[in-house]
């Protein structure tokens, strides 16, 4: 069974705006039943301020896509088309306290619906390019499609290669054997053979700054260039500007990281968004921790402080 | 009111009796069988009457043909690879597409490492073609594996006939009997089957315990290497409460192997019956007439499994689903798939699987309880009214 949270339990079990809207002046269909689930979304649009008067759903899928749907239906309702354009599948399971990550599609069935539901309204053609392959990674979700097409369009030949454009395969790892399984058929169409890469190659790649203990094993020398002493506020600029060159990156992801204070060598951050859930949050915080070492030109541990450890803080 | 656990083909309540005998070999009786001392003779006498009764479930000849291993899964595995080591030459395998995972991902493997696995395909009723597969019999076969019965639609297949057919033509016979063990009568001593597999959890023993058969004479590999436990046929330590838990639950399977073919299967109908009547556009998956006494597997009809079962879960009734969305893909099951259901009711088939521990009081509630979730669900869908209505030919399969 699923970890639902209650949210998604509440939606699925008491959904709401389901049934198809009276008088819809916009309809967006979804999925198929070959697909193995569907969304049909029907609204009624004021002409005049193009606002989302009404919103209804009918969901062939499982808890998750029922779950979704009244969740997206929630989200829009009163909204003008542009603005609720702006909602994406992201929105759809913050709204829903998160979803399994082998059910994040349901969560875009329903922003697709929405989009083919604005482009009916609006008398533009949509192509439903709803089309899911077998899950490869569940960390991230990235289906067997997803890997094929990547693979062929940039030519990638090595696991590496395929996390790095599409994230699968970044986080456990349960997945490479899936994935070199995908390369040795590809490559094999192309008459090419697929080369592991050698384990010694993949534990470097692998290995990470240790927070605790400030190991640096990552095959390449981390050891903090000396540099001239720095002031306090020459220090605190320093990292500052640092974060801020990060976070960037972060953000589009949509995830963020936020200074929170800092501690003779300790400097304790704050994660935001996707950031706190993501199970690449290690890898994240260990490049920042390099970043600082290296501008600092000092071994500093970078700590993620709980929101109960920032509410302690904040009443020092 | 208690909840309703109709899910036996994934796993079942240890008996109360055989928890009550496993007991002691956590804190009396716990030497190591192999040790010399009192301690492991003791255990060891109690493994050898766990190996007799396992004998008598299987109706093995020989008590020493039954390996405990800790798992279907690993049974499955060794009865595999130790036919295809054991007869390096030889670089093809026969299976079918309704097989279990453990089967099947294991055979699709051995395909990447350059071995050949024809896969038998079934009919709309899950039934296979013996004409196809005695064709695919030859020398270059290393081994048969079929399973003797289906976990989802509780088909039971003609393994004895299939294992004489591959004797004739020289090939290893190997059937996964996790289902079939405790439910249907095995007297293996009279058959051409050379391994068989059963995992201790199906038929109440606890879960990490189970039986690879290897009939005398059988040319093998292990596929654990180390000491000599199991005549050295599968290395470690004997799990011995486990073990001797499994020769209780087979004592106790072949005991009440009536009461399931009589009292379980005449629920199982009602159930099913009960269903059919009282909801539209739903039918029965796989063989009705060649089939376990405790299993149905029904489709329904617009709708997703994974939802109806979230549904049964809230009024306290645990089933099963064949849609595969429970493990994360939006495919049908391949059982499905290999039937050829039709996708309108693929996605919607639910399993109930009984045991002796379900009362009609049960399956009362059961049939109460399900119209009303499918016709909620179905409400919510796009396709149900317009399925219905449009009596267009993909809403509207014929059955066969």
């Amino acid at each position: 069974m699923w970890e639902y949270s209650e949210k998604v339990k509440q939606h699925f079990f008491d959904p709401k705006n389901a049934g198809a809207v009276v008088d819809a002046n916009a309809v967006g269909d979804v999925g198929s039943l070959s697909c193995g689930d569907a969304l049909r979304l029907t609204l009624k649009v004021n002409p005049e301020s193009e606002r989302i008067d009404e919103a209804g759903f009918q969901t062939f899928g499982c808890g998750s896509a029922i779950a979704s749907s009244s969740a997206l239906t929630e989200l829009i309702k009163g909204l003008t088309l542009d603005e609720a354009l702006k909602i994406d599948n992201q929105d759809i399971a913050d709204f829903l306290d998160g979803l399994p990550p082998e059910k994040m599609h349901c969560s875009v069935m329903g922003q697709e619906a929405l989009e083919a539901a604005v482009a009916n309204y609006r008398g533009e053609e949509i192509v439903d390019d709803h089309e899911e392959g077998a899950l490869i990674c569940k960390c991230f979700a990235v289906d067997d499609i997803k890997v094929r097409e990547t693979v062929r369009k940039h030519q990638l030949s090595s696991v590496e290669d395929v996390t790095n454009y599409t994230k699968a395969g970044g986080a456990c790892s349960s997945c490479h054997e899936a994935i070199e399984h995908i390369l040795e058929e590809e490559l094999s169409a192309l008459g090419q053979a697929f080369k592991p890469a050698p384990i010694a190659k993949r534990k470097a790649a692998a290995n990470v700054v240790q927070i605790q203990d400030m190991q640096v094993e990552t095959g390449e020398s981390y050891a903090p260039k000396k540099k001239a002493k720095l002031s306090n506020l020459q220090r605190m600029k320093l990292v500052e500007k640092t974060l801020e060159g990060i976070r960037p990156t972060l953000q589009r992801d949509h995830g963020d990281v936020e200074l929170i204070e800092i501690d003779g060598k300790h400097i304790n951050v704050s994660l935001k968004g996707a950031c706190t859930s993501c199970q690449l949050a290690d890898d994240t915080l260990s490049g920042l921790q390099k970043a600082l070492i290296d501008a600092l030109g000092e071994l500093v541990e970078l700590h993620v402080l709980s929101e109960k450890q920032q509410h302690n803080l904040g009443g020092l | 009111m208690n909840d309703i656990y109709m899910d036996n083909n994934a796993t079942t309540m240890v008996a109360p009796e055989v928890l009550e005998c496993m007991l002691p070999f956590f804190c009396e009786q716990y030497g190591n069988a192999s040790s010399m001392h009192s301690f492991g003779n003791k255990v060891g006498m109690a493994l050898r009457e766990a190996r007799q009764q396992l004998q008598t479930l299987l109706g093995a000849e020989h008590d020493s043909e039954v390996i405990f291993t800790s798992c279907g899964t690993e049974s499955d595995s060794t009865a595999i690879l130790s036919a295809l080591r054991a007869q390096p030459d030889r670089k093809e395998i026969i299976t079918t597409e309704v097989e279990h995972p453990a089967i099947l991902n294991l055979c699709n493997n051995l395909e990447l490492q350059g071995y050949t696995v024809h896969y038998l395909k079934v009919d709309k009723q899950g039934c296979l073609d013996l004409k196809a597969y005695k064709s695919l019999l030859s020398e270059r076969v290393a081994l048969v594996s079929v399973m003797w019965a289906n976990n989802e639609t509780g088909n039971v297949y003609p393994v004895e006939t299939m294992a004489a057919m591959a004797e004739a033509a020289n090939v290893m016979f190997h059937t996964d009997a996790v289902q079939a063990a405790g439910k249907l009568p095995i007297n293996l001593a009279n058959s051409s089957i050379h391994m068989l597999s059963l995992s201790g959890h199906k038929l109440h023993a606890p879960k990490g315990i189970g039986v690879l058969y290897l009939k005398r004479g059988t040319r093998f590999r292990p596929l654990l290497r180390g000491g000599h436990q199991e005549r050295g046929r599968r290395a470690g330590t004997e799990n011995t409460a486990s073990i001797v838990a499994l020769g209780k639950a087979a004592e106790l399977a072949l005991a009440h192997m009536a009461y399931e073919n009589s009292v379980v299967s005449k629920l199982r109908d009602k159930l099913e019956q009960g269903i059919l009547q009282a909801v539209p556009n739903c039918f029965v998956t796989g063989n009705t007439l060649k089939r376990l006494p405790n299993t149905t597997s029904i489709a329904f009809e617009f709708i997703e499994g994974e939802a109806l079962l979230l549904l049964l879960n809230k009024q306290g009734i645990a089933a099963s689903s064949g849609s595969a969305c429970t493990s994360g893909s939006l495919e049908p099951s391949h059982v499905m798939k290999a039937m050829g259901i039709p996708l309108t009711a693929a996605h919607g088939t639910l399993r109930f699987s009984l045991s002796r521990y379900n009362t009609e009081e049960e399956v009362d509630r059961v049939i109460a309880a399900v119209p009303g979730i499918v016709q909620r669900l179905r409400s919510l869908s796009p396709y149900w009214s317009e399925g219905v209505q449009s009596g267009d030919a993909e809403f509207a399969p014929i059955y066969a």
